[in-house]
């Protein structure tokens, strides 16, 4: 075999570098002395970094083509790196955030930090799978770092309990995902998902067996979104785990879920709109109706903030339902390029409030109660403000980031003259600024509860700041943003002309 | 020897993903849902050969083999959490966990 067989592994660069750090770290982690076990943090940022740095190089050698690599099964098209940058950045920030917080809980280990980046390898692969093999072993890599980080606390009964509950959860989503992957290659001969369109498209296949795949599939997808029907385990989970793992799965997974709808929807089944459009429907609006009033009656932040993200994935599928009107996909771009911009905007959003949360909590106190909230304002004034600019985010109210994400999503619903869908939308937003408002009057027009100190270290109120602030930068100027996500998008195999 | 037709192969895959899943559902014992889950992921791989074997690609069975793997580490996950789960709770029993609700 000469060299020129080889595949050429340009597009997966970012990738193999960071299996071969992480899996350095590991090793690291093991020979340090307790004294330096600090180091673990630094090497797992600067393992992130290098990925990041190496990630943009890959964009400016393939100059935002897609390049595909591993026999078609891996492909690095704009999107995939748009999203896998998005992705390093916000695994960054999660471990700087939660490094007091896991620290005063005896968690800062080796093992956080190394199933934090094996889970964002799994992330990355899912990100850039242009093959079902590969997209089911992203997703499991991702997942099994995921139920064992919320275990990680093992005194924890409440870790524990909702542990088990997502694994079990998880397990049956990804049997259903499976199973509806095997009826896929029943029905169409192929794993590659761009043979798979095309066979589609020429239409020699049988149809019964393709939609009763494709229901299984939407299962799979929905529960790893996190929508109605499957959404039960989000309270229970976001709620249990400690505090540092709920910022890492409310954050980065959000992001692969939505590549792998991405990839398995529009790259492979998007001759099949017309269905899973049907599906997207009811689930979107059950999402938002359940997230956003299931929330009102939280008194726990965390729990309410695990609602506000049923609904916002709701609100997200209004986006990739709005992509194919009566079979033409002239709109599609701009659709599916309004939903990764409020993915990726979600994300941001999420990583403030509960950036937040571990910025309050302290030793024996974990800030998740909305009473814990309560005159945050006389207490610490910036950081009152951080949070008001992120729940008016979260609530979509205007000059926020928010208000302009909402705004792209509903754009593109009427466009597909689903009038109806978008009043809905409106309505069930509305309801939900409720619940982020009520945590600014807590913050704003109550006496504070508790006097502990509010300590959270120089890095994370840097980093909060900057989190916070981008609500309102972003939302003053999202062109730029939105731009790249409509170039990334335009770059799909499907929508590329 | 006469080749099992894919129809019978697939309604076979079928009965057996249809038991798991009822197990997952029905079953209060984490051990017995653990054990349901496998026979749900070994339905699929049977589905995975049937097709494979249908289209005459090596695909098929690769996608078993990987399947196989993977729900291996998922016991491992799984087992591991189990464990945890008695330790705590002191029995097996999934409505015990009912600490996380609203």
């Amino acid at each position: 075999m000469s060299a020129s067989d080889l595949p050429i592994l340009l597009p997966a660069y970012g990738e193999i570098l960071l299996l071969v750090l992480a899996s350095a770290i590991l090793l690291v982690d093991l020979f340090l002395p307790e004294r330096l076990r600090g180091l673990t943090h630094w090497l797992s940022l600067a393992t992130l970094a290098a990925c990041f740095v190496l990630t943009v190089q890959v964009v400016r050698a393939t100059g935002g083509q897609a390049a595909y690599t591993f026999g078609g099964m891996f492909v690095a098209d704009l999107m995939a790196n748009v999203l896998k940058l998005v992705v390093y950045a916000a695994v960054a920030a999660v471990l700087v955030y939660s490094r007091r917080y896991l620290a005063e809980r005896g968690m800062l280990r080796g093992e956080f930090f190394v199933l934090a980046l094996f889970a964002t390898l799994g992330m990355a692969v899912m990100i850039s799978a242009n093959h079902m093999l590969a997209l089911y072993l992203g997703l499991e890599l991702m997942s099994l770092c995921v139920y064992s980080m919320v275990a990680l606390n093992r005194d924890s009964a409440t870790s524990t309990e909702a542990a088990m509950k997502y694994f079990v959860l998880g397990a049956l989503a990804s049997g259903l995902l499976l199973y509806g992957m095997s009826m896929l290659y029943g029905a169409t001969g192929t794993l590659d998902l761009t043979q798979m369109a095309q066979v589609i498209a020429v239409g020699q296949v049988n149809g019964v067996v393709l939609v009763f795949g494709l229901v299984f599939v939407v299962a799979g997808l929905s529960f790893k979104l996190g929508v109605v029907p499957f959404h039960m385990w989000i309270p229970d989970v976001y709620h249990g785990a400690p505090n540092a793992m709920t910022l890492f799965i409310s954050t980065a997974p959000k992001l692969a879920a939505f590549a792998m709808a991405v990839r398995m929807l529009v790259n492979g089944l998007i001759d099949l709109a017309g269905d899973w459009q049907q599906m997207l429907v009811v689930m979107a609006v059950l999402s938002m109706a359940l997230g956003n009033f299931a929330a009102i009656a939280q008194t726990n932040i965390k729990r309410m903030l695990a609602y506000s993200t049923i609904s916002h994935m709701g609100f997200m599928l209004l986006g990739l339902l709005a992509g194919v009107v009566g079979g033409n996909r002239f709109s599609a771009p701009d659709a599916y390029s309004a939903a990764m911009f409020y993915t990726v905007v979600y994300v941001l959003m999420s990583l403030g409030s509960f950036g937040m949360v571990l910025a309050l909590s302290r030793a024996g106190f974990e800030a998740e109660e909305l009473d814990d909230y309560r005159g945050l304002n006389q207490r610490d004034p910036w950081l009152a403000f951080l949070m008001l600019l992120l729940m008016f985010a979260l609530a979509g109210v205007p000059p926020t980031v928010g208000f302009y994400a909402k705004l792209a999503v509903i754009d593109a619903v009427i466009k597909a003259g689903q009038i109806w869908l978008a009043v809905v939308a409106v309505l069930l937003s509305l309801v939900g600024a409720f619940y982020y408002l009520r945590v600014v009057k807590l913050m704003y027009f109550d006496e504070p509860r508790d006097a502990g100190p509010i300590a959270p270290g120089r890095d994370v109120r840097w980093l909060l700041s900057a989190n916070g602030l981008a609500m309102l930068v972003l939302g003053v100027m999202p062109g730029s943003l939105m731009a790249l996500c409509l170039v990334a998008v335009q770059g799909l195999y499907p929508l590329a002309r | 020897m006469a080749a099992l037709p894919l129809e019978q192969a697939l309604v076979l895959a079928a009965l057996l993903f249809a038991l798991g899943l009822a197990g997952v559902l029905v079953r209060r014992n984490v051990l017995y849902m653990l054990m349901s889950i496998e026979i749900m992921l070994n339905a699929t791989a049977l589905a995975f050969v049937a097709a494979g074997a249908r289209w005459a690609q090596p695909d098929g069975q690769v996608m078993f083999v990987f399947v196989l793997a993977l729900a291996a580490a998922e016991v491992a996950v799984g087992l591991a959490l189990l464990l945890l789960l008695y330790r705590r709770f002191g029995t097996l029993d999934a409505d015990a966990l009912s600490e996380l609700r609203g």
